[in-house]
């Protein structure tokens, strides 16, 4: 069959497509992104009616998601691992509704936080639900797994976790396709009561997926993603989880590994395997590119066994990213080095791009919070992050999406007055809103700067949910109409925009100051796609 | 056959562009690879680095170990000094432009920068953009790096050529022939200079 070219995360949309969803349903974040924008330019896809606009946030997504896996079709939804915070309450519960189509949540988590503000580790979330979790090792295994996902989803009647981690989201190689299966027709699950998690029928469900975990433990023995890998020299076992086991083949000529190996790719994973291991090696290293959980569950609380090493006892460092040269330090193997970094180099920090509406309302901003202490600007997750640091160093938070109204509340009932919230459009219709709905009912003294740039801009200006629909949401939300300002971030609106800025500043209630203007990114793009428009045109 | 590559430089500088051609060229030939990139946060004008393997035999990790890279191949002479604990200290070649990208307050004065990558046994620094220029467009810089790069690739040129063909080939003729020539520009100056 055809071979392609695929990122991990593309691997994981081509699998889904070719596993027969009809819909992916997912929200912007770093590193899961590539996944949805794949299906949305697959021409497979759109030929297959495959829905995939995306939705205002992850539990959004994952609700419906779970609409479409009642009805008896296939869906997909995708974030990234902070995403599968905002929706857990669905997640969780979704392990105990179980799934009538295949149900498969794809969270994508970011060890060494390249682009976010955690490292935690989503196999958690998947023995928390007690699903089954699939975690893929390479581009082809991404795939394969997630059509397998698809196959135990519905053979078992349960959501199925995927797991990957950024270096394979966003790492390319060879994939082959295998054959393209058909969509479920639609069909409602047998027991219509199925989905109705009140406290009776929750308890049935909930000793139903209990049940099942005996079944999924076997399964993971015999799908082949766990599996055991003798080796002659027992003076070691290791056990290697996901990506981590590209990293020990790594450091071996060929890939020929001494030590007996517990490739580990589907959760919860085979004790039978894990029992062989332990018994027949001195001691253990454990693998795993993120939270140490197999570690710690090995280890037990009292560690009275064998002597297991990984992040716990430092053979491997406790935070970050796992890389060739950190597992080739804790196998104890001569590693590589290459040349000193000169002391000259200097830092180069990500920042807005010249020219960013970001830039502009910061300015103003600045200006504005001069007459007052420091310490009152709450800000969010986006682009406009960045003007944390020089040379704007305008914001004092980002906690998580949304956080920055409520934040504010919180610091004004506590006698930080004005205190000022900073957040993008996108992320205020994602998060934004019902802390606005807060804010007026308790009429709190909070200014509410929404730096409208009408696109998802960090992760590469996909459509915002909120575009053209600010201003209606705001109004419709409750707040007066005399202090909804709309203005035009530019230089030459600075002293216009400063005054308005300051004017509702000083009111103690709620104000909102919508500044608008379109990321200078999605504009080029558009004014380039027109271009070409033109010229094609022109030639026709 | 096996390479490991480096790609360095500042995000926006079309980086992805040379990893692109690379593995065009490297996939006619029948190799295998892996190609591990940035995305997100430091696109927005931060370093940005892709690590690129090829091999004629399966590639385990998508990162290259410290101290095994062939070859750094940047688009930026700073970011060359950013991978240098990537470098192979045997056999490693830097292939660098000598156009700075000076987007932060505290950059390093460029004779010191260049004196680094100077230091090295095996260097090839070139001044891509006035390269590019005299080839029509400065826009085709990294692409005369690309061709600076070409002689230590282990690609054969043909295979390399009709990569730059395939890739461009949406942007059109002129396109093409833009960088065909910034290329060989590129690839000519590398092969005097060693």
């Amino acid at each position: 069959m055809q071979q392609l070219l695929l990122l991990g995360d593309e691997a994981i949309a081509q699998g889904a497509i070719d596993a027969g969803i009809s819909g992916v349903y997912a929200y912007p974040g770093t590193p899961s992104t590539e996944i949805t924008e794949y299906i949305q330019s697959s021409k497979e896809a759109s030929n297959r009616n495959i829905r995939s606009l995306w939705s205002a946030n992850e539990k959004t997504a994952m609700e419906s998601a779970i609409g479409m896996s009642y009805a008896g079709k296939k869906a997909l939804v995708c974030m990234k691992h902070v995403g599968l915070n905002v929706a857990a309450d669905a997640f969780v519960n979704a392990g105990i509704t179980g799934a009538n189509g295949g149900l498969v949540v794809l969270s994508a988590d970011d060890p060494s936080m390249h682009s976010s503000q955690n490292e935690q580790d989503s196999r958690f979330y998947g023995k928390f639900s007690l699903i089954p979790c699939m975690e893929p090792s390479n581009q082809q295994e991404a795939y394969d797994m997630t059509r397998y996902a698809f196959e135990i989803s519905e053979k078992f009647g349960t959501p199925v976790l995927i797991r990957v981690t950024t270096r394979l989201a966003h790492s390319r190689a060879g994939v082959i396709r295998k054959e393209i299966l058909d969509q479920n027709e639609m069909h409602l699950p047998s027991d219509l009561k199925q989905f109705v998690l009140l406290p009776a029928i929750a308890r049935k469900q909930y000793n139903k997926l209990l049940g099942k975990q005996d079944q999924f433990e076997a399964d993971s023995a015999q799908s082949g993603y766990n599996k055991l890998i003798d080796g002659p020299d027992k003076s070691r076992g290791i056990i290697a989880c996901g990506i981590a086991y590209n990293y020990l083949m790594e450091n071996y000529e060929d890939g020929i590994i001494p030590h007996p190996v517990f490739k580990v790719g589907q959760y919860p994973i085979d004790r039978n395997m894990l029992s062989k291991l332990y018994e027949a090696v001195d001691e253990i290293l454990v693998l795993e590119d993120g939270y140490p959980i197999i570690e710690e569950l090995l280890k037990g609380m009292l560690d009275k066994g064998k002597t297991v090493r990984g992040r716990l006892d430092g053979s491997i460092p406790r935070a970050g990213e796992l890389n060739p040269n950190i597992v080739g330090k804790a196998l104890k193997l001569e590693t590589s080095e290459g040349f000193n970094t000169p002391e000259i180099l200097a830092g180069r920090p990500p920042r807005l791009c010249d020219g960013c509406s970001h830039t502009d309302s910061f300015l103003a901003l600045n200006e504005a919070m001069e007459a007052y202490s420091k310490g009152r600007v709450f800000s969010d997750i986006g682009c406009y992050t960045l003007s944390a640091l020089a040379p704007l160093e305008s914001i004092n938070s980002c906690v998580d999406m949304g956080a920055s109204i409520t934040m504010a509340i919180g610091a004004a009932d506590a006698g930080l007055v004005p205190s000022v919230a900073a957040i993008g459009d996108s992320t205020f219709t994602h998060s934004g809103i019902t802390g606005l709905l807060d804010a007026v009912n308790c009429n709190a003294p909070i200014t509410v700067l929404i730096m409208d740039n009408s696109t998802t801009g960090m992760t590469g200006g996909q459509t915002s949910s909120a575009f053209e629909k600010v201003d209606a949401i705001v109004r419709g939300v409750g707040v007066e109409e005399e202090h909804i300002k709309v203005i035009t971030p530019l230089k030459r609106n600075h002293e216009e925009n400063l005054k308005i800025y300051k004017e509702e500043l000083a009111y103690e209630g709620v104000s909102v100051i919508i500044a608008r203007r379109e990321c200078i990114q999605t504009l080029a793009r558009r004014m380039k796609q027109k271009a070409i428009q033109k010229r094609e045109a022109k030639k026709a | 056959m096996k390479k490991d590559i480096i790609l360095g430089g500042v995000g926006g500088q079309g980086i992805l562009t040379i990893a692109a051609t690379i593995g065009t060229a490297a996939l006619m030939e029948g190799l295998q690879l892996k190609q591990a990139e940035v995305h997100g946060m430091s696109q927005r004008g931060g370093d940005v680095q892709s690590n690129l393997r090829l091999s004629s035999k399966p590639i385990a990790s998508d990162l290259i170990p410290e101290g095994k890279a062939d070859l750094i191949i940047s688009v930026e002479p700073m970011e060359s000094l950013r991978y240098m604990n990537m470098l192979n200290k045997e056999s490693g070649w830097i292939i660098s432009s000598m156009n700075p990208v000076k987007n932060i307050s505290n950059y390093p004065d460029l004779e010191e920068v260049l004196a680094e990558i100077w230091k090295l046994p095996k260097n090839v620094t070139i001044d891509a953009e006035n390269v590019a220029k005299e080839q029509g467009s400065v826009k085709a810089a990294n692409i005369v790096i690309l061709g600076a790069a070409s002689p230590f690739l282990g690609l054969k040129v043909e295979s390399l050529e009709a990569a730059i063909e395939q890739i461009f080939s949406k942007k059109g003729e002129e396109m093409v022939k833009l960088n065909l020539k910034a290329f060989r520009a590129g690839r000519e100056y590398a092969e005097k200079r060693t």
